[in-house]
């Protein structure tokens, strides 16, 4: 009896000891999500990575670290509601079941960079200020509170104006970018084409919400002063400018995402064009201008649909539009990975230039875009241009100093209140009580909303 | 139980402790997962408590300020839109239930094929609300089936944008709140006529009445109990109506928030953690719930307690 007892401890201890030295750094990273963009950019071209499972839902790494992917979808605030709830009880985790990294949205960056929940990315996982040079220098503005980086990203997110060469060519005469862009260089021109393009039959936008973004990136202060929500100049202006186009019948009355939106970005679409910024042209023009998706065996390539008729130009301001960055969360086990993660696919030149020629997204290194947008790059979705090179431009105008931990729910809300009033089913002063029902139901600490004369 | 004789003092047995025993787990459920939430909803309704960011704020005793608020706010006109949408849904539910409970089971009609129809129109009541919402926000889009359908006929000329009038939505919702629910009610008022005595029915006709007085003087009454049944319970799922609504309109309540309900509402505050609003808005819907269901009962039970005497 008590030989068989000291076999069993003594194989006991062993395992434990087994156990204990596999788990020196944590033998799982925990990556929290709310699509596949990031898991396929990581299992794509991050140079560790050994194989992916079956249903992609684990991917192994060279050192045998298994990083699990947590996908929980944006709708109705499902990802932030989930992580929120595991960041808060991130203490009393297992070590394994612990959130190592997540990923934010610009819109709501600040909400967590200027929480005690992600880590300093230099003094906690120690990135060097010379391998963040490379990056614009935006992308870390917006990930900074106190002076402290707390997030990077591989993506820059300059917006352009994807308009259709075949209905340009019918309209203005000419499908050049330089040519196309001197009539929309501002407004007032932009307009002007809206109405020429309604002569021909065709519809300048496609619903309500495609300007929004180059509106309210140019306004000239954040939402909320302290606890009184400010709705700027610009954002009216985008109002009228859409009240107008959906009076005048340039607008096809869809919402952002929704069936028509996506319906008219095809090849039965009579929409001019679609205000895009750089992930939005190959992860959803692209998908959308297929006539056979890819899913069902179309090839990405001329011939299927529509593809190859979209150009861009810079349109009438410049502006961004989101972006993803990358957080450690605070109580990680695993921070070399993370480092090494985020120095690959952040900082690492010639991986980022790869991620560009190969997905035409635009990535956070300043030497590869500039390298990209000086040679004879050519995109074939857009029809032989050099995209890169006019993002490359626009990117040195992002101005993200307007941002704020309100933006999101009140981009949101705003677009949501009046669209009631471009649909006619409110006046202007009912949808601008909607929006601050909506704004201080969302923000209880809000106590009043002001609205420019 | 009555006392054994002194001498066998030691052998008496009392039964009530396994009536206990056996009805515990039941109460302890409910304490743990509804008493104790309730009583956590009812106290938080009085404090500041939310979370901006992923600050926690609160809690912080405000009295009756959220009360306040609310009912200065737009509490009255979610309740306005919750009621208008449940009496949508349910006077059609009501009048369709009892003309096929009447029809099923009366003696000359003898409809065949009955369990066939049965299966059918209570088959809606099974799919997930939140499936069916969902398929009629892909039927009625704006190029969705049913206005191309239209269009083909030569109804319509453009399509007619259900989602964003007024009309259209409330339309919708009451529309599937009956097709869900009306063929469980027929089940229930079929059960209830059957339940009448044939002979008065032969007695009615014997005496020259026509359908409709028999109707309504004798099948009427004497399924009275069950109708109450019938609305009170719809009337409560009425006024906790959400998924619906809320898949239908992707959570807004549009247009101009026509469509969005009580629960819709506290499902709002919660985008915040806001406790303190969300409990208050629990508190006022459990009593206008509460006295609803006491006016029904006792309007329809008084005529019986008058019968009597």
């Amino acid at each position: 009896m008590r030989k068989h007892l000291s076999k069993a401890l003594a194989l006991a201890l062993a395992m434990s000891s087994l156990a204990s030295v596999s788990l020196a750094e944590g033998s799982v990273l925990n990556v929290w999500c709310w699509n596949d963009e990031f898991q396929s950019r990581f299992n794509a071209y991050y140079p560790e990575v050994k194989e992916v499972a079956e249903d992609k839902s684990t991917t192994t790494l060279n050192d045998g670290t298994i990083v699990k992917w947590t996908i929980n979808p944006n709708a109705d605030n499902n990802y932030q509601n989930k992580l929120d709830e595991a960041l808060l009880s991130q203490e009393s985790a297992a070590d394994d079941d612990k959130i190592d990294m997540f990923l934010i949205e610009a819109d709501y960056a600040l909400k967590y960079v200027d929480s005690p929940y992600t880590l300093d990315v230099r003094a906690d996982i120690g990135l060097t200020d010379d391998e963040l040079a490379g990056q614009y220098k935006y992308t870390q503005d917006i990930a900074t509170a106190d002076g402290v980086l707390k997030g990077v990203t591989w993506q820059a997110t300059p917006g352009l104006f994807a308009y259709r060469r075949s209905i340009a060519k019918d309209v203005l005469g000419t499908d050049d970018p330089a040519e196309v862009q001197t009539y929309l260089s501002d407004w007032d021109k932009f307009n002007e084409v809206a109405a020429k393009a309604a002569e021909k039959g065709y519809k300048m936008l496609s619903g309500y919400d495609d300007s929004y973004r180059t509106f309210s990136n140019n306004v000239s202060a954040p939402w909320v002063d302290g606890t009184t929500g400010k709705v700027d100049a610009n954002i009216m202006k985008w109002v009228e400018q859409t009240k107008e186009f959906t009076d005048k019948g340039y607008n096809n009355k869809s919402r952002l995402w929704d069936n028509t939106w996506a319906a008219d970005q095809g090849p039965e679409g009579k929409v001019f064009g679609f205000f895009y910024s750089t992930w939005g042209i190959n992860f959803t023009l692209l998908g959308n201008s297929l006539a056979t998706p890819v899913a069902e065996g179309g090839k990405e390539e001329v011939g299927n649909g529509i593809y190859g008729d979209y150009a861009v130009c810079e349109g009438p301001q410049s502006y961004y539009w989101g972006g993803t960055w990358i957080c450690a969360a605070t109580g990680a086990d695993n921070a070399e990975t993370i480092k090494d993660v985020m120095t690959k696919l952040t900082c690492d030149k010639e991986i980022d230039k790869q991620i560009t020629l190969d997905t035409q997204d635009y990535t956070n290194n300043i030497e590869a875009m500039n390298e990209i947008a000086n040679s004879d790059y050519q995109s074939a979705f857009l029809g032989g241009q050099n995209h890169i090179a006019l993002f490359a431009k626009s990117a040195e105008k992002i101005d993200m100093s307007n941002a704020g931990p309100y933006d999101q729910g009140c981009n949101e809300q705003i677009q949501n209140a009046f669209r009631d009033y471009f649909d006619g089913t409110v006046d202007i002063d009912g949808a601008k009580k909607n929006f601050e029902t909506a704004i201080m139901e969302l923000y209880p600490e809000l106590t009043e909303v002001v609205w420019p004369e | 139980m009555q006392a054994p004789a002194k001498g066998t003092k030691r052998r008496s047995i009392s039964y009530a402790k396994w009536g206990y025993i056996f009805i515990a787990p039941f109460f302890i459920a409910f304490a743990i997962f509804q008493l104790i939430p309730l009583a956590s909803t009812i106290y938080y309704s009085f404090f500041e408590y939310y979370r901006s960011g992923l600050k926690v704020i609160g809690p912080n005793f405000t009295g009756l300020s959220n009360y306040v608020k609310l009912l200065s706010l737009d509490l009255p006109k979610y309740l306005g839109n919750t009621m208008l949408l449940w009496i949508l849904g349910f006077v059609p539910q009501i009048i369709i239930s009892l003309l096929l409970a009447v029809w099923f089971t009366d003696n000359r009609l003898r409809i065949r094929c009955q369990p066939f129809f049965k299966t059918v129109i209570y088959m809606p009541n099974l799919i997930m609300a939140s499936a069916f919402a969902m398929l009629f926000f892909a039927l009625f889009s704006d190029n969705g089936p049913v206005n191309a359908a239209l269009i083909s006929a030569g109804i319509l000329n453009e399509p007619f944008r259900f989602l964003s009038s007024v009309a259209g939505t409330r339309g919708l919702i009451a529309l599937m709140n009956f097709l869900m629910w009306f063929g469980n009610t027929t089940i229930l008022l079929m059960a209830a006529v059957m339940g009448i005595d044939l002979s008065l029915f032969e007695a009615a006709e014997i005496d020259g009445c026509t359908p409709s007085q028999i109707f309504w003087k004798i099948t009427m009454p004497l399924i009275r109990p069950i109708l109450v049944y019938v609305m009170i319970t719809s009337l409560i799922g009425g006024l906790q109506m959400f998924d619906v609504p809320q898949i239908l309109t992707n959570g807004k309540g549009n247009p101009d928030r026509c469509a969005t309900t009580m629960i819709m509402y506290l499902n709002n505050h919660m985008f915040s953690k806001n406790y303190g609003m969300a409990g208050a808005v629990s508190v006022i819907l459990f009593i206008i719930c509460a006295v609803l269901c006491v006016v029904i009962y006792r309007s329809t039970n008084e005529d019986e307690g008058r019968k009597k005497k």
